[in-house]
């Protein structure tokens, strides 16, 4: 299934950086996601898109993750070509992602 | 135990206005702050001042106030935005006049000066730049702005003094809901752990509706009621620092942990350090409870001793974009839309049009998520070039879109729906400043 199944996401900005959370509906899920979704799979899920480092931050309380991705909006969004400049869009195609909780 | 309603009454510079009158007129408010001053916004503010020095404050500001001042007078609601930009002084003027022009005797108006160092840039010349890793007199373009993020305190000392309405310049988003808890509560200003409480709930108001489902919804999975009546935020909070975010019984939206969450991690990066100029705050260890329909219960966040360093935003131009789009569409449209932006780019390099960067997008296709590599499964009915690139000049930007244009006659068959923007680009260089001789000013003016 998609993650999207699973958890909801949102994401913010702050120069070159991009902030993307990754919330989980049910907590009884939120172990094998951060088991399965590390920062090392988010970083080359964005591969096209973020050219820098991926680090990763763990709010069990809440079923909550937050990821920091570096360089990761063209610039920033002041002189970034994209159209999407903040990157507010990223935080859906994370949802993309397969994931199997068996 | 002593309790205080704030709410929020804006996200966003440009925000809807009827949901903060709703507040003020239902939600029982002791406070409202009016978030309106983004990091690029403030930079196009002052260029407004250099233009005409009455102005540079936001361009809402007298349609804002205009409604909200009789309403805040009425019941009582101390009034507390950053819609003074690069002109908290004018604005006070303005909202003075317009609290005389109202009759509304004995407000008090206060403007919070002290954001602005640009007239002492030259000592900050050597600082590095966060977003370029070079010194600061390094920047390429003209810089036209520089202000220094404040804390609470001018705000703080404007409640002091009885300010009923306090315009500021650029202070801390959260400062601007955690100065009347300081001021309500008697919280010592050292008192880190208070201190992180009361930016939890500035930061969680900050962006008005993203706490009450705002910037939410996803239909069938997460659906919000009635989001065309978006309700905006208020916290009640309780002299120890743990709050209750709701919002009016009524309108629309929805205030759950879920909703709280997203909101709480929204552009904080590591949630043990949450950077301010009034303390580092601490959300790693934050609980909420769902406490009642659209009742959410926050609690424990901490913060440690603020640093000797205030975030400035140094304003400087940075070139411009130039840009075009056209449409194609039915059997054969992607062809058409690759082959269009492969004239545009023989036809700018023809022309030698200096470009730094430039960029294509069909949008439908790879628009968003640059994934060139996924199998395009069902065939778009439609696709829309987008042909971009930064340049130096105004000229050279305004041929980018001259050139998608004129696809029109000279192109691929029916493209449709051409467009063509240039911007000039306001970019945002970001430095840490000493505190020392950064300190906030207030002036207070009392309706006659």
């Amino acid at each position: 299934m998609k993650l999207w199944e699973i958890a909801h996401s949102r994401t913010g900005d702050k120069g070159n950086i991009s902030n993307i959370s990754l919330i989980v509906y049910d907590k009884k899920d939120y172990e094998k996601v951060c088991e399965k979704i590390t920062a090392n799979v988010v970083a080359e899920w964005f591969k096209n898109i973020v050219k820098g480092e991926v680090i990763r931050y763990e709010l069990p309380q809440l079923g909550a993750m937050n990821f920091v991705m570096h360089d990761a909006l063209g610039g920033g969004v002041t002189r970034s070509l994209a159209l999407d400049k903040h990157g507010k869009s990223l935080s859906s195609y994370l949802l993309d992602i397969e994931i199997e909780l068996d | 135990m002593k309790k205080i309603r704030i709410g929020s009454g804006a996200g966003y510079a440009g925000d809807r206005l009827e949901p903060a009158l709703v507040l003020l007129e239902k939600g029982k408010l002791d406070y409202i702050g009016f978030e309106c001053l983004a990091e690029r916004t403030i930079a196009i503010a002052q260029q407004q001042r250099l233009k005409d020095p009455e102005k540079g404050y936001n361009e809402l500001l007298e349609y804002r106030m205009e409604k909200i001042l009789p309403l805040a007078y009425k019941n009582k609601v101390k009034v507390i935005t950053n819609m003074g930009a690069a002109n908290p002084e004018s604005a006070l003027e303005v909202v003075r006049k317009m609290a005389e022009d109202k009759n509304l005797k004995g407000m008090k108006i206060a403007a919070v000066l002290g954001d602005n160092i640009f007239d002492n840039i030259e000592k900050y010349s050597d600082t590095i730049v966060w977003e370029t890793g070079k010194p600061l007199n390094g920047l390429d373009g003209e810089i036209v702005s520089a202000n220094a993020y404040l804390g609470m305190e001018g705000i703080v000392k404007a409640l002091q003094e009885g300010a009923d309405v306090i315009i500021t310049g650029r202070v801390s988003d959260p400062a601007l809901f955690l100065a009347p808890l300081v001021y309500e509560f008697g919280w010592f200003v050292e008192d880190y752990d208070k201190i992180g409480k009361g930016i939890l709930i500035g930061h969680l108001l900050e962006c008005a509706s993203q706490v009450t489902g705002g910037y939410y919804a996803e239909p069938g999975k997460k659906d919000v009621k009635d989001l065309w009546n978006l309700g905006f935020p208020i916290a009640e909070v309780d002299e120890s620092g743990d709050a209750v975010i709701t919002k009016v019984e009524g309108t629309g939206g929805t205030v759950t942990t879920s909703t709280c969450t997203e909101q709480l991690l929204y552009e904080i990066h590591n949630p043990e350090k949450y950077f301010t100029p009034d303390c580092v705050a601490d959300f790693s260890k934050v609980t909420m409870e769902q406490v009642g329909k659209d009742k959410v219960a926050v609690s424990g966040a901490t913060g440690r001793e603020k640093t000797d360093t205030l975030k400035a935003s140094i304003g400087y131009k940075d070139g411009f974009i130039g840009e075009g789009e056209m449409s194609y569409g039915g059997p054969g449209c992607l062809e058409r839309a690759k082959l269009a932006a492969e004239i545009v780019r023989k036809r700018l390099e023809m022309q030698e049009v200096e470009m730094d960067e430039t960029r294509i997008d069909f949008i439908g296709i790879n628009s968003i998520y640059r994934n060139d590599s996924r199998e395009i499964i069902c065939y778009p009915e439609e696709v829309r070039l987008r042909f971009a690139a930064r340049t130096k000049d105004r000229e050279s930007a305004v041929m980018v879109g001259n050139e998608v244009e004129t696809l029109y006659t000279n192109g691929p068959c029916s493209g449709g729906g051409a467009a063509k923007y240039v911007k000039e680009i306001m970019s945002v260089a970001s430095i840490l400043v000493p505190r020392d001789g950064i300190k906030a000013e207030i002036i207070c003016k009392e309706v006659l």
